[in-house]
């Protein structure tokens, strides 16, 4: 944790670390208590007089079916998601490890996505599943399937899944190819021998070898689904059709900036902080384990 | 390879060039939509490049979207790039000085400097944005460049980042440094800061995408749209009222916003690939 050789000054260190713990403090404790705070609080319609409530505005949360349904959004956007971009992600790291001719082509091309924002991610997929003039929307159309994503809650959602989906392979191809390179090939070669075909070697020694990257991925997908999707929301649906993709970080902005709901958005970023925090606590306990295996 | 199977290669290289199809499928129509006249979108799809490409980039970067405010793209470009440039310096230089007084000072408060740092891991802007908010307006940051970077350049991951590092560097060059009589600031600058040259450069790849790419941040902290940043400005060319929606000029803002990180991505690809591996560790 720290140095054997270190340097000796009662005020120099303080100097140092004084940037980021003023920063800090001045952006993010700060405010955080503050959403604490105002989570505890009813504000008159005016703004000029508040009322401490300690938990009422949680209950009146937990009691919406506006925001069950927002809880329910989030689960099948981040499940979704997070799915799809592990699977694709997987699928072409294990052809990509196959591959022997043209490796380092096929990773620079898939690589790159990553770089494009959520948000001009979804912007590119609006445009091909736009109603009018969407070359995937027409072609759907000449096949007799009816696309308006406007509309359609469902076809809403599947429109945001697949953009947020497309924009994390890029990621997932990368750790799994790192994680597949480090699997010893004498494991594979022993199963072979003994008679394994590719198939049943993959599910057997490869996938259950793999799975401390996998478990990790899925920490850090969830992760993405649940916060840096807010772009893609935002302009793609914001929110809609009739809160169809209302996801809960969307839910926060809207209630808070838009509807101007002090407490109420106070107590769902409360709510959010939990469910960072627990995902950040899994994240290092499960680090510290990968470094003993 | 372990044996010979034509079939299962066969498999293999049909599953790469489907997922290349599909990666790059979105940006060939972007690409196309880009090249052509706002009318031979309307209603039609055009499967192939037509010849208004000078035309529409020139369009959107001096005059930008007329009927969607008309702020010049190229002007939110700069935005965006003071934005990232300014966050890249930011954390990285006031990371690499947290991580020094960690790693080589003994001082009260140490470890509570530690957990404060650790605690902006915990707290993204999604979970706090009207009390931030709040805080940037009674400064008077709002529309300021200090106002888009400032808040988002406290870092434990780059913190850590340097910190994992600096242990591995050996005791020997700051005690050889210490008998020379270097002081702490000397030896920072000279042995310390050269030695980490690798690891800023793949920190400086993955925070430059970072800042780009920067969405909620700047739709809150950005009324005036001289100061609007290209990725959270396209989203206001999406929906105007009562026009025909440009979708050639939406698109060619599009392209103009994913071109530098994505050039950044593959000129750099291994510091691009390391930052990415060490900033997740």
């Amino acid at each position: 944790m720290q140095k054997r050789v270190t340097f000796k000054s009662a005020w120099l260190p303080y100097v140092l670390v004084a940037p980021q713990i003023i920063i800090t403090l001045i952006f993010f404790i700060w405010p955080a208590s503050q959403a604490l705070f105002q989570s505890m609080l009813v504000e008159d319609a005016f703004g000029l007089s508040s009322e401490f409530v300690w938990f009422e505005n949680f209950e009146e949360l937990f009691t919406d079916p506006l925001y069950g349904e927002s809880v329910w959004t989030t689960v099948v956007f981040s499940v979704s998601t997070t799915f799809l971009a592990l699977s694709s992600g997987l699928l072409l790291a294990v052809a990509a490890n196959r591959v022997i001719r043209g490796a380092t082509f096929y990773k620079s091309a898939l690589l790159w996505p990553y770089a494009v924002a959520p948000a001009v991610a979804g912007v590119l997929w609006l445009f091909m599943f736009s109603p009018a003039n969407g070359i995937i929307a027409l072609a759907l159309d000449a096949m007799g399937y009816k696309w308006n994503h406007v509309l359609d809650g469902e076809q809403a959602m599947l429109l945001v899944v697949l953009a947020a989906a497309w924009k994390q392979i890029a990621y997932n191809f990368l750790f799994f190819l790192a994680g597949l390179q480090m699997i010893p090939k004498s494991l594979i070669e022993a199963a072979a021998i003994d008679g394994a075909g590719p198939v049943k070697r993959f599910w057997t020694i490869v996938f259950p070898l793999l799975s401390p990257t996998t478990f990790f991925l899925l920490v850090v997908n969830v992760v993405y689904a649940f916060f840096d999707t807010f772009g893609i929301i935002h302009a793609v649906t914001s929110g809609g059709p009739a809160g169809a993709t209302n996801i809960l970080v969307y839910k926060v902005f809207n209630d808070g900036f838009v509807g101007l709901d002090l407490g109420g958005s106070a107590a769902q970023s409360v709510i959010l902080m939990i469910i960072v925090i627990s995902l950040t606590v899994v994240q290092f306990r499960y680090l510290e384990r990968r470094v003993q295996y | 390879m372990v044996e010979n199977r034509p079939f299962l290669t066969f498999l293999t290289h049909a599953v790469i060039i489907l997922g290349l199809l599909i990666i790059v499928f979105p940006i060939y129509v972007a690409f196309v939509a880009s090249t052509h006249a706002t009318e031979d979108l309307v209603t039609t799809v055009q499967p192939w490049f037509g010849d208004q490409l000078v035309e529409n980039y020139r369009t959107v970067l001096t005059a930008g979207k007329i009927n969607a405010g008309g702020v010049p793209v190229g002007m939110m470009m700069w935005n965006s790039l003071v934005m990232a440039v300014g966050i890249v310096v930011g954390k990285i230089a006031i990371s690499l000085l947290s991580a020094f007084a960690i790693v080589y000072f003994r001082f009260p408060l140490r470890m509570t400097c530690f957990w404060v740092i650790f605690l902006t891991l915990m707290l993204p802007v999604e979970v706090r944005i009207l009390p931030t908010y709040k805080v940037v307006v009674d400064l008077g940051l709002l529309n300021t460049y200090t106002g888009l970077i400032l808040p988002l350049i406290a870092s434990a991951t780059a913190t850590f980042l340097f910190r994992q590092f600096f242990l591995t560097v050996p005791d020997e060059l700051a005690e050889a440094a210490r008998v020379d009589g270097a002081g702490p600031m000397r030896f920072f600058l000279t042995i310390l800061l050269p030695l980490s040259r690798t690891n800023i450069a793949a920190l400086a790849v993955i925070l430059f995408i970072y800042g780009w790419n920067q969405y909620l941040w700047p739709l809150l902290i950005t009324t005036e749209t001289n100061m609007t940043t290209i990725v959270m400005g396209i989203q206001r060319m999406l929906y105007v009222a009562d026009s025909i929606p440009e979708w050639n000029l939406t698109m060619t803002t599009a392209i103009l916003a994913m071109l530098p990180p994505v050039i950044v991505v593959l000129v750099l690809q291994r510091q691009f690939v390391k930052g990415l591996v060490e900033t997740e560790k």
